[in-house]
């Protein structure tokens, strides 16, 4: 299974991925094999369609179409499984999610160790800085397995009233992170300032930070290692 | 610099001329297993006999080969930059395109490689002969590049080529990569002077003071050389991952579109472009839709289409405003009912967009089919054709295994009767717009001897399997044709299959 470009090459991770990454396709693992009933297939696509989403988000430079389509379908796995609300099916959970929660969760736990490392590097991800964030707080041992599966956060998180990635209230644990300096809308193309002017059509009032040359300088410096992170100065200036 | 290398060795165009090949003669790495076959041909029916003209294998074995040899040619080929094995990889087609006379044939490769592939001329003594393609320039468009603020590598593979129509007697064509395009001249050099009074013979400056007599240069014949410089670095303007790139028909513009955004560009001008759609929300986790292929009216430059992941089609004219955010005309066919799944919105993606060469219609590509449009009615296509629909009963599969994301292109015939499309298993198929026949082809080593008449193929869906028959599960998913072009006036195809480059022509009986 080829790589996707831009993971970072720690060959630990790189193993872990393909762990991760691969056990939905070994036709004897049973939540695999087995014939599903409506609900355990839905259950077993939506683990799926979660797993694919981490992977995808994972990425430095995520391959946009796919992970629209893949959070699309989450959606509508979702919905389908509305009666349950934000539980995937209980009361008696069928064996075939029981197994393949608890691989869920193991695989969580390597999923979580390697998120953590990578959480400074998610903003790189423009709008995208976050990804699922109880995942990461599960810590190494992951979830146990009885009760609630690990991928309930997700399911917290795809919250269909909101139809929002992330609660906005998850955003204040990335406060000490200052991302803004990675805010790709800082290296705004050249086309994005020279859009024609707003006199005809719908334009949009965007409001595009202007590339002053203080700014440059601050960043340039940044870059170099001379200054510590701070936030730069408005644009304003 | 005469190189004998393979291609892997090119250093980029910046510097040097790359490669320089005799002309019409075959470069060190490709060998044509097929001769030409001794036809006339008029343009008939798509669905009519094809035969293998010409076959092109990049050898894996030569590229490792050439990988341990030599360390400053890997540096070269900026293979520090990978942890995977870069000979096969580097050589998987990833675009092919003839140009509007159908007398060059360009591909692009994952390497960052473009290989243009010329016509011969036809020969008097034996006028039903057709020509040939060889091989006629090599280089090096595009590196990996490294964005250091993002921590991101950007891939050098070309996403698309479009060639711009002949001006003079150089020729011209725009490859792009995920971030940058280039435009590029191919021109030929056929003489040299010599003679120079400030320099000797190798080009060595001579002491003005020993110069006694003048004498005026003059032009030589040397071996054509074929030289490709790049003429202009379009960057900088697309913050993700261009898709499509298409010439508009006034050709002092071309546009550029991404995930999110098209840019229009002059030709002469790197240093700007117009944004002209963009669908970024303001809040990107509310992002549902992306923009996945767009392209310019053939006639009117005024006008142009885009396609999307949620199987709509935008149709937009720059006359309205600057920013077409608003379209003019909105293609979309409603869901049927009977076929809903939750890979419904996935296999509606729409992977290409072309216009027919008349400009009346459009055509789509979406996972399992091809539609034609159109452009006066919006509201469904009026032609729809199964590319493979015996895969809809294996979606899952496919979701799991990602081939559902697979982006298959489509073409159209010169006369747009014809439209052709790739599937698994290195098939492809033709749809004949007027007599409904379709056909499935095979681009494959071991079914394709010289100048054999491609055999068609079936793929059998259940009960009792036919001997020449070859079931759904047996289908090789690791074969796929995404990328195939259609001579604009002759019924000369070309098929990427994976790092292999099929030419077939039809046999007019």
């Amino acid at each position: 299974m080829m790589l996707s470009k831009g993971l970072k090459r720690k060959r630990e991770e790189e193993e872990e991925g393909l762990a991760v990454d691969t056990w939905w396709l070994d036709p004897g693992h049973p939540a695999v094999a087995q014939a599903p009933a409506a609900t355990a297939a839905s259950s077993s696509l939506f683990d799926l369609s979660v797993l694919k989403l981490h992977h995808s988000l994972r990425q430095s430079e995520p391959d946009l179409r796919h992970l629209v389509l893949v959070v699309n379908t989450l959606r509508r796995i979702q919905a389908s499984m509305a009666p349950a609300a934000t539980l995937p099916p209980v009361p008696s959970p069928p064996p075939a999610p029981g197994v393949a929660d608890s691989l869920l969760a193991s695989s969580d736990a390597a999923l979580s160790a390697s998120m953590a490392s990578l959480l400074e590097d998610l903003s790189h991800i423009e709008g995208l800085s976050q990804v699922p964030q109880p995942l990461a707080d599960e810590g190494p041992l992951g979830r146990p397995t009885a009760g609630a599966p690990p991928s309930l956060g997700a399911l917290d998180l795809l919250g269909p009233a909101t139809g929002c990635l992330l609660d906005d209230s998850l955003e204040g644990l990335f406060e000490d992170i200052d991302t803004s300096m990675y805010d790709s809308e800082l290296w705004a193309p050249a086309s994005e300032s020279l859009k024609p002017g707003p006199v005809e059509g719908p334009g949009k009032e965007e409001t595009t930070p202007e590339l002053d040359e203080a700014e440059l300088d601050y960043l340039m410096d940044v870059l170099v290692g001379t200054q510590a992170l701070e936030r730069p100065p408005g644009p304003g200036r | 610099m005469l190189l004998s290398l393979p291609a892997l060795h090119l250093q980029t165009s910046e510097h040097h001329p790359l490669f320089e090949l005799p002309h019409g003669r075959l470069g060190p790495w490709c060998s044509p297993t097929g001769s030409p076959a001794p036809l006339s041909c008029d343009t008939g029916c798509g669905e009519g006999s094809w035969i293998l003209v010409y076959r092109l294998l990049v050898p894996t074995q030569v590229s490792l080969l050439s990988m341990e040899e030599d360390i400053d040619t890997r540096k070269i080929n900026n293979s520090f930059l990978r942890d995977h094995s870069y000979a096969t990889e580097a050589d998987i087609i990833s675009t092919v395109e003839f140009n509007h006379t159908g007398e060059l044939l360009a591909t692009g490769d994952k390497g960052g490689r473009v290989v243009i592939f010329q016509r011969e001329q036809e020969s008097k003594n034996q006028v039903h002969r057709r020509g040939e393609y060889n091989v006629y320039s090599t280089f090096q468009s595009h590196e990996p590049e490294f964005d250091y603020l993002k921590s991101l590598e950007i891939e050098e593979k070309i996403n698309k080529i479009r060639w711009l129509p002949q001006q003079n007697a150089a020729y011209f064509l725009l490859s792009t990569n995920d971030k940058t395009v280039k435009l590029w001249k191919v021109s030929e050099r056929d003489k040299r002077p010599e003679g120079y009074n400030l320099k000797d013979e190798e080009g060595r400056l001579r002491d003005p003071s020993t110069i006694t007599t003048l004498r005026v240069p003059v032009l030589r014949p040397m071996d054509l050389m074929v030289e490709a410089t790049p003429r202009r670095v379009f960057a900088n303007a697309h913050t993700y991952h261009i898709n499509s790139i298409s010439v508009n028909s006034d050709y002092e513009t071309y546009m550029s579109a991404d995930d999110l955004r098209i840019n229009l560009w002059n030709f002469e001008i790197t240093n700007q472009s117009f944004n002209i759609v963009d669908i970024k929300p303001a809040n990107m986790e509310e992002l549902t839709e992306v923009i996945t292929a767009a392209e310019f009216h053939p006639h009117h430059c005024n006008t142009f289409v885009y396609s999307s992941s949620k199987g709509t089609i935008r149709l937009c004219d720059m006359r309205a405003s600057a920013l077409c955010d608003r379209h003019t005309k909105f293609f979309e066919e409603p869901e049927d009912p009977s076929n809903r799944s939750f890979f419904s919105e996935i296999i509606s993606s729409i992977s290409d967009v072309k216009f027919s060469h008349s400009g009346r219609y459009i055509m789509t590509r979406d996972y399992l089919t091809v539609k034609v449009w159109d452009l006066n009615m919006e509201n469904r296509p009026i032609e729809t054709y199964q590319v493979h629909d015996y895969l809809r009963s294996k979606l899952c599969s496919l979701y799991e295994n990602d081939c559902i994301f697979d982006k298959f292109e489509c073409v159209w015939n010169g006369s747009d009767s014809v439209i052709m499309t790739g599937s698994y298993n290195n098939f492809f198929r033709m749809f004949d717009r007027n007599t409904k026949r379709d056909v499935t082809l095979e681009a494959s080593r071991e079914n394709s001897k010289p100048r054999a008449i491609l055999k068609p193929r079936k793929v059998c869906v259940g009960g009792k399997r036919r001997k020449d028959e070859i079931s759904v599960d047996s289908l090789d998913f690791s074969k796929k044709i995404l990328h195939t072009a259609w001579h604009p006036s002759e019924n000369i195809i070309a098929v990427a299959a994976t790092n292999n480059l099929y030419i077939f022509q039809d046999k007019v009986n």
